[in-house]
């Protein structure tokens, strides 16, 4: 009956740990489909995801919970993966592609629980209020929408779409008035401009979300102790004069200092090192925490000899002035020498292209990872659409019109139907 | 005492008092006039686009327009011939006396169904309930239930330049005490503007100037129980208007009752006046006109295309102004009107509404256009009358399922800002919601509801076994190889698909795959067969949306909900929920602007208020 759907339920990353939850009747067969062999119900166990074409996403904890005994009452998996920005959003585009699993809306597990029996009235009251908290925020972001520059976008692709709809729907319906163009020249017509518009669309979507831009990219510098971090962090932070807020905690704790730098925020974060093994506790726990902000980091600063935990890690060659280190030995980067100011600034230069590449470029526009998901349905439908029948011409046109209309709050019909009527003249 | 009233015997009124005494209610029918029932008040064609397949879907309950059109046409068009079947159209034009003899006959021929003449001056009320109709002339009929299908007769206002009627036809009454008792009631009601052009002389028109458009030869029929055309088939000709009738309409603009304020209501867009369209497309200069034939041996023609409210003379200008029509006479001028409607978000899916137990309403009165759009709610109002009187189950129909599915949920949970009109783009089911299947839809909805007569009965068990069978012959497995063999260009994969699969591919026919899999069947069952083939990947997917909306149908909301209440929702969502207060979650959620996280506080707050 139901399909399947999925949702980050840990808070939106980044974090430490992001806990995506599957369920309904595909949960587990698309579980087994990600990671293999299901382990017992109940039990945690390490995994590694892979997408449909075989690539590894990440390595995660896989729970499985059997129905009706679930938060949801239906069959329920979690996978605990590492909590990157990255990570988390190609398991859930994996998730996207199995058949019958959909991204959860807003508030769609909370009414599975309800409808199956699983939160009763005193917890329902509860959740009201956090419910009434959210739908407050939908509608003041749906308000911001409406404003912002992001329904501009989409409501001038509406226009485009109502537009090349309304073409499609007059010769479906009105085929016998002499006011529309039916010849095969407008059916070509119609369907390069409908991918043209699926590729202007999907340049702007497939741009990185916005949120990077308010908290600012986490650059995180990490490896063996007396590697030369806290040097190059220093080195960093001190030629810009724009200093925000250094935060110091314990030496042996991570440090954070906030850096403006050609307009955009960044957080550098010092670790301690990562040492193997040590009996000191508190050392333990410095510990601990740098393998947190290894996996949040945005982008991974990775001064050590052996190679970064991550493959898209900035891999530097530090101490490059000591003796015996001048060569630059392979998959480096760059070498950092403390006294060639030339090489910081190299450093600077390779993250901010890296940091380009996670943000939305300046004049972007701010898309929710919800209207993401929507314009890239309508443009997707839109490449699908075959050539000469106009009748599934007209069925793509309207799934991606519905898909846009979703995210503008209005009706796909009217909006094409105010097109149609405005553009030919019709009827008798 | 009757189960059901019916007041209006137009395409609504008609089609609800025969579809409730098919169900086996005492009905009757309550008319000014028992000649004029079935009467076409404007163009004389049944059928087009969306509007024929509202036809076929009505005739699938055993209505009465798709049998009566067969015997009334006299010239038969299937629009959209080289398109999908999805968008085809059947069309008839038919002549109007025989049109009204054929549903005035098969009304007479109905059992449990009495015809009763008279105004309906009130209705009398017990509490909330509808106890019955009073008469103008002070008769009481006591009954159960009653339909409301006034037409254009409630408050009804005709205008023509400055000129000035009561009625909702010209030459008739207005149902003005009616209109005030249902006002007085609070219901939810507002204007709604439509027109018709001036009638036409035919025997004054030069035939020989214009260009004809044939009847359609090959013999398809508006329902399958007519066994063939029963009447000679006519042409219609093409006119158009010209540079000078533009002139003269422009000219005259400010005598046009649209114009000058006087009809403030909405006109329906897809149906405009004359002067509308070349006032808004002022950039085309000439605009094609339909001269439809009203009868075999009635000489009156329909201009199709005219509608118009401007002055008498300035009417007659602008016929003289066009080819063809140098010396036409008008017999009639056109005319605009103006009449009430009720909002019909105060409507249920079963057409009922939800303030006075017992009353339904069809057709005009709920803010749609057409005779087809009348016709599909008549049968739905009256199914549904019965049901309610007799303590039958009632018949909803949704989106998936049909035309009428569609309109009456986009009546019931959008309301109308201007005459409803069906039009395929509405529909999006459209693919699987054809013409052809209407009754491969909607027939085992139609038998439940025991509205079918033995004939249909017997005709629907053929349908099935013929569809049986066919499905088996296609189910035959072919390889790619095969098909090269019979001539088929496709990629020589070595795949193996059943014939039913293979036809989903371009390029692939049954002789490719199965020549003698129609052997013994019905053209329209293998028609309709194959258009299932070939586009089954297109309903397979939309099977998924479908499954999902069905689900949701089966969270039921009360009809008392107090959407005021729920925390979270904005004022704009608070109004909208409870104009149309929906009967499921899912009908919420098609509303326009409501959104998933306002769907979750609105069921939150239905639990509550249950436990």
């Amino acid at each position: 009956m139901a399909d399947t759907i999925f949702a980050v339920s840990s808070g939106q990353p980044p974090a430490a740990i992001a806990v995506i939850r599957v369920s309904g009747p595909a949960a587990f067969g698309t579980a087994e489909r990600l990671g293999g062999r299901l382990p017992e119900p109940r039990r945690a166990s390490l995994r590694t995801l892979k997408d449909g074409a075989g690539a590894v996403l990440d390595s995660a904890l896989i729970l499985c919970f059997p129905g009706p005994a679930t938060a949801t009452g239906e069959d329920l998996v979690e996978l605990h993966c590492h909590g990157g920005r990255a990570v988390v959003a190609a398991v859930e585009n994996a998730l996207a592609e199995q058949p019958g699993v959909r991204r959860a809306e807003p508030g769609e597990f909370t009414r599975r629980a309800l409808l199956n029996g699983r939160i009763d009235l005193a917890e329902a009251e509860g959740l009201a209020d956090l419910l009434e908290a959210q739908t407050e925020r939908q509608r003041r972001a749906a308000i911001h929408a409406v404003e912002g520059r992001v329904s501009q976008a989409v409501r001038g692709w509406m226009d485009q779409l109502a537009a090349l709809s309304a073409m499609i729907e007059a010769m479906l319906d009105f085929a016998e008035e002499d006011d529309v163009p039916l010849d095969g020249a407008a059916v070509t017509r119609i369907k390069s401009e409908m991918h043209a518009l699926a590729i202007a669309m999907l340049e702007v979507v497939e741009r990185p979300p916005v949120d990077r831009l308010h908290d600012g990219i986490r650059v995180v510098l990490a490896g063996p102790p007396n590697s030369g971090k806290s040097t190059l962090l220093n080195l960093l932070v001190e030629r810009e004069a724009a200093i925000v807020s250094p935060i110091a905690g314990t030496t042996r704790d991570r440090i954070e200092a906030s850096v403006l730098r050609g307009g955009v925020a960044y957080i550098l974060t010092d670790t301690a090192g990562l040492a193997e093994d040590t009996a000191d506790v508190i050392e333990a726990i410095g510990v601990t925490r740098a393998q947190e902000a290894i996996l949040q980091a945005d982008i991974l600063v990775w001064m050590a000899d052996t190679p970064p935990p991550r493959a898209d890690a900035i891999w530097l060659h530090s101490r490059a002035d000591l003796p015996g280190r001048e060569e630059l030995p392979e998959g480096r980067r760059l070498a950092v020498r403390r006294d060639d100011d030339a090489s910081v600034a190299g450093v600077w230069g390779v993250i901010a292209e890296t940091a380009a590449a996670l943000l939305p470029r300046e004049d972007a526009i701010g898309f929710k990872r919800h209207q993401q998901e929507q314009c890239r349905r309508a443009a997707h439908a839109l490449l699908a659409a075959p050539g000469a029948d106009i009748l599934l011409m007209a069925e793509e046109l309207r799934v991606a019109r519905q898909a846009l209309a979703e995210v503008l709050g209005v009706s796909a019909t009217e909006t094409m139907l105010d097109a149609l009527f405005g553009r030919f003249c019709l009827g008798k | 005492m009757f189960d059901v009233v019916v007041i209006g015997g137009g395409h609504a009124g008609t089609e609800a008092a025969a579809a409730a005494a098919r169900r086996g209610a005492r009905t009757a029918l309550l008319s000014f006039d028992r000649h004029g029932l079935g009467a076409m008040s404007c163009n004389p064609a049944i059928g087009g686009l969306g509007k024929g397949h509202i036809v076929r879907e009505v005739d699938a309950f055993d209505g009465l327009m798709g049998r009566a059109a067969d015997q009334g046409a006299i010239h038969y068009r299937m629009l959209n011939r080289s398109k999908g079947t999805a968008v085809q159209g059947p069309r008839v034009q038919a002549d109007r006396q025989r049109y009204a003899a054929a549903i005035q006959a098969m009304l007479a021929a109905q059992p449990n169904l009495a015809i009763v003449e008279g105004e309906a001056e009130a209705l009398v009320l017990d509490g909330d309930h509808v106890a019955g109709v009073q008469l103008g002339d002070g008769t009481i009929l006591p009954t159960r239930a009653v339909v409301l299908a006034t037409g254009t007769f409630l408050g009804g206002r005709l205008f023509r330049g400055e000129e000035r009627h009561l009625g909702g036809r010209i030459g008739e009454r207005s149902a003005t005490r009616m209109a005030e008792q249902l006002r007085s009631l609070g219901l939810p009601m507002a204007r709604m503007k439509t027109g018709t052009p001036p009638r036409l002389n035919g025997r004054t028109i030069d035939w020989a100037k214009l260009d004809e458009q044939p009847s359609d030869t090959d013999p398809w029929t508006m329902s399958p129980m007519t066994a063939a055309r029963p009447l000679p088939q006519i042409a219609c000709a093409i006119t158009r208007t010209t540079e000078e009738t533009h002139a003269i309409i422009a000219a005259a603009f400010h005598r046009s009752p649209l114009f000058t304020g006087a009809i403030e209501a909405n006109g329906p867009r897809y149906c405009p006046s004359i002067e509308d369209k070349i006032k808004r497309f002022a950039d085309r200069n000439s605009h094609q006109i339909f001269l439809e034939p009203e009868g075999l041996d009635d000489p009156l023609v329909y201009p199709n295309g005219l509608s118009t409210s401007l002055p008498t003379d300035v009417q007659e200008a602008m016929i003289a102004s066009m080819p063809g029509l140098e010396r036409a006479v008008i017999t009639l001028p056109g005319y605009a009107v103006e009449y009430d409607h009720i909002d019909p978000r105060a409507l249920d899916g079963r057409l009922a509404l939800g303030a006075l137990t017992g009353v339904f309403c069809a057709g005009q009165i709920n803010g749609t256009t057409g005779y087809e759009e009348a016709a599909g709610q008549g049968l739905i109002a009256g199914l549904n009358a019965a049901a309610y009187a007799c303590d039958l189950s009632p018949v909803i129909l949704d989106r998936a399922s049909s035309y009428l599915g569609v309109m009456i949920d986009d009546l019931v949970l959008q309301g109308v800002t201007e005459p409803y009109r069906m039009l395929t783009a509405r529909a999006e089911y459209r693919l699987s919601l054809r013409a052809d299947n209407a009754e491969t839809r909607l027939g085992g909805i139609a038998e439940a509801a025991g509205c079918l007569s033995p004939e249909r009965l017997a005709h629907r068990r053929r349908r099935q076994e013929q569809q049986a069978t066919l499905r088996e012959r296609l189910g035959v497995v072919r390889t790619a190889s095969d098909l090269a063999r019979a001539g088929a260009t496709i990629a020589q994969d070595g795949a193996r698909r059943t014939a039913y699969e293979w036809l989903r591919f371009d390029g692939v026919t049954l002789a490719h795959v199965a020549p003698d899999a129609g052997q013994d069947c019905d053209a329209a069952m293998l028609a309709e067969t194959l258009e299932d083939a070939r586009y089954a990947p297109y309903v397979e997917r939309q099977a998924e949306e479908v499954a999902r909306l069905r689900a949701d149908e089966q969270i039921v909301l009360s009809s008392k909900l107090d959407y005021a209440a729920i925390p979270g929702l904005s004022q704009e969502m608070i109004d909208r929920l409870s104009m149309a207060r929906p009967a499921t979650l899912a009908a919420a959620s098609r509303i326009r602007g409501i959104t998933p996280a306002a769907l979750s506080a609105v069921l939150l707050y239905a639990r509550k208020v249950a436990a």
